[in-house]
């Protein structure tokens, strides 16, 4: 078995093209597909950590405050994400809670914590217990992170009740809004080229591998 | 590691691959539609995880960057996207006929569906965002189910029919496919936020639940699909093993 340093595969169709050498902000696209396969993350993963800390802070106020609040005859009511949740549950929609608060917290919370580990700088050479779990966990948990559908959930539901009651936005509305902004920046960073960075760099340091030998 | 090292380095690890595709791959790359070579067709398996790319190796490896299994495809990519697509029809049907929430108020109680809650807020006026719900929660859903139905036959039958189409076909399906929980989540907060007791109360229906588990059943029937599988031939039309260069493209940033 053979390391090819050299060849890249195309993900999605299976093509093998020559690694090309990616100048700044380049992308290299299948030629048969047209999918992406490697690009030029130099600029934007530095830019990676401060976005996954600004999230981290929207993700905190976005559910410890209320969303919307509604008056209907002088009777007033709201509601936190994690309180529609936990009514949800107690109405025997336990599955559905489950399915809300698994997409809208517990995925995103799990990606921007991994992303924060992982970027947070180490000294040269110290390895970083548990890398290659997190790395994958995250790659599993990616497609189920929806707060931007979530945000417009919100907006549907805000118009579907002003027509019935007194809407007044909530702290957590706009932070909901911007939440959404630069989590999509975060998550719109493959976490496949976290491998190439964190871990296939760090093997070809140690061990330098010239490019078709054997591994073993 | 890079591509300027590619002729000389390939030449001394593997001459039956790689003696001809530096020749070739000139021409290749000029070539009007050049045939390019699949990865199982030249014995490398790439990596699903961290994209490292092995030559041979054997049936039962693991990557030896991230210890994932090495498969050639997913493991029984058509059985378990038909197997989840089955069930996502089968409860399509309940998730449109069943009441999504039911809304009680003093005077009366009035039940929704998906789809009177769409009419509802067409007649009230604000029919931009009936046409958002009606694209999120009723076209998005039939779509993904349609497009799905007809990569995974196509693929059964190895078809070559359009495989650029099927592919972006792949990649569409892929993306919007969230954009369905629109509905669970705009119930979920009615009915944290609709608690006013004896006075106007907002409850889920059953409808919601199958409706959240289309969503989640037709996520799992795109995960599960194969877009390599598109590609896939019985025999290689030639054995040709011109390695291109992908499209570069400069990035808008």
């Amino acid at each position: 078995m053979y390391r090819r340093p050299d060849l890249i595969v195309c993900e999605e169709c299976d093509a093998v093209h020559r690694r090309p050498v990616l100048r700044r902000a380049e992308i290299a696209q299948c030629q048969r597909c047209g999918a992406e396969m490697e690009r030029d993350t130099g600029s934007r993963q530095q830019r990676l950590l401060p976005l996954t800390v600004a999230s981290l802070i929207m993700f905190v106020i976005a559910n410890s405050f209320p969303i919307v609040e509604i008056e209907l005859q002088g009777l007033t009511s709201q509601t936190t994400l994690i309180g529609a949740v936990k009514v949800l549950g107690m109405e025997g929609m336990s599955l559905v809670a489950m399915l809300v608060m698994a997409t809208t917290i517990l995925f995103p919370l799990v990606q921007l914590l991994v992303l924060f580990y992982l970027l947070l700088p180490t000294a040269h050479g110290v390895n970083r217990p548990g890398v290659k779990t997190l790395l994958r966990i995250m790659q599993m948990v990616r497609p189920w992170g929806m707060v931007e559908v979530f945000l417009l959930g919100v907006l549907v539901a805000v118009v579907k009740l002003s027509n019935m009651a007194t809407v007044i936005p909530g702290v957590a509305l706009w932070a909901f809004g911007a939440l959404t902004i630069v989590l999509t920046a975060v998550v719109s960073f493959n976490p496949r080229y976290l491998w190439r960075s964190l871990v296939i760099a760090r093997i070809e340091d140690a061990d330098p591998v010239k490019d078709g030998e054997p591994v073993r | 590691m890079s591509a300027d090292t590619y002729p000389a380095s390939d030449a001394s690890s593997d001459p039956s691959f790689a003696d001809e595709s530096a020749a070739k791959a000139h021409q290749a790359e000029h070539a009007a539609d050049p045939v390019m070579s699949s990865a199982i067709a030249s014995n490398l398996r790439p990596c699903h995880h961290c994209g490292t790319v092995w030559e041979d190796a054997p049936d039962d490896a693991h990557c030896e960057v991230c210890h994932s299994p090495l498969h050639v495809r997913k493991i029984d990519s058509l059985n378990r996207t038909w197997a989840f697509l089955i069930a996502a029809c089968i409860m399509y049907i309940p998730a449109n006929l069943m009441p999504v929430m039911t809304t009680t108020t003093l005077l009366d109680e009035q039940q929704d569906t998906i789809m009177s809650g769409i009419i509802y807020f067409w007649v009230d006026g604000s029919w931009e965002l009936a046409i958002v719900v009606f694209i999120a929660s009723f076209l998005v859903p039939l779509f993904k189910l349609v497009s799905l139905i007809i990569l995974t036959v196509s693929a059964r039958r190895r078809s070559s029919w359009q495989r650029l189409q099927r592919a972006k076909l792949y990649r569409v399906v892929e993306s919007i496919g969230r954009w369905s929980m629109l509905d669970v989540f705009v119930v979920s907060l009615l009915t944290g936020l609709v608690q006013i007791e004896g006075f106007a109360k907002i409850t889920a229906g059953v409808g919601v639940a199958a409706f959240g588990s289309v969503v989640v059943l037709t996520m799992l029937a795109s995960l599960s699909f194969d877009p390599r599988l598109i590609w896939d031939q019985d025999e290689p039309v030639s054995n040709e093993n011109a390695v291109p260069s992908p499209h570069v493209d400069l990035q808008e940033q």
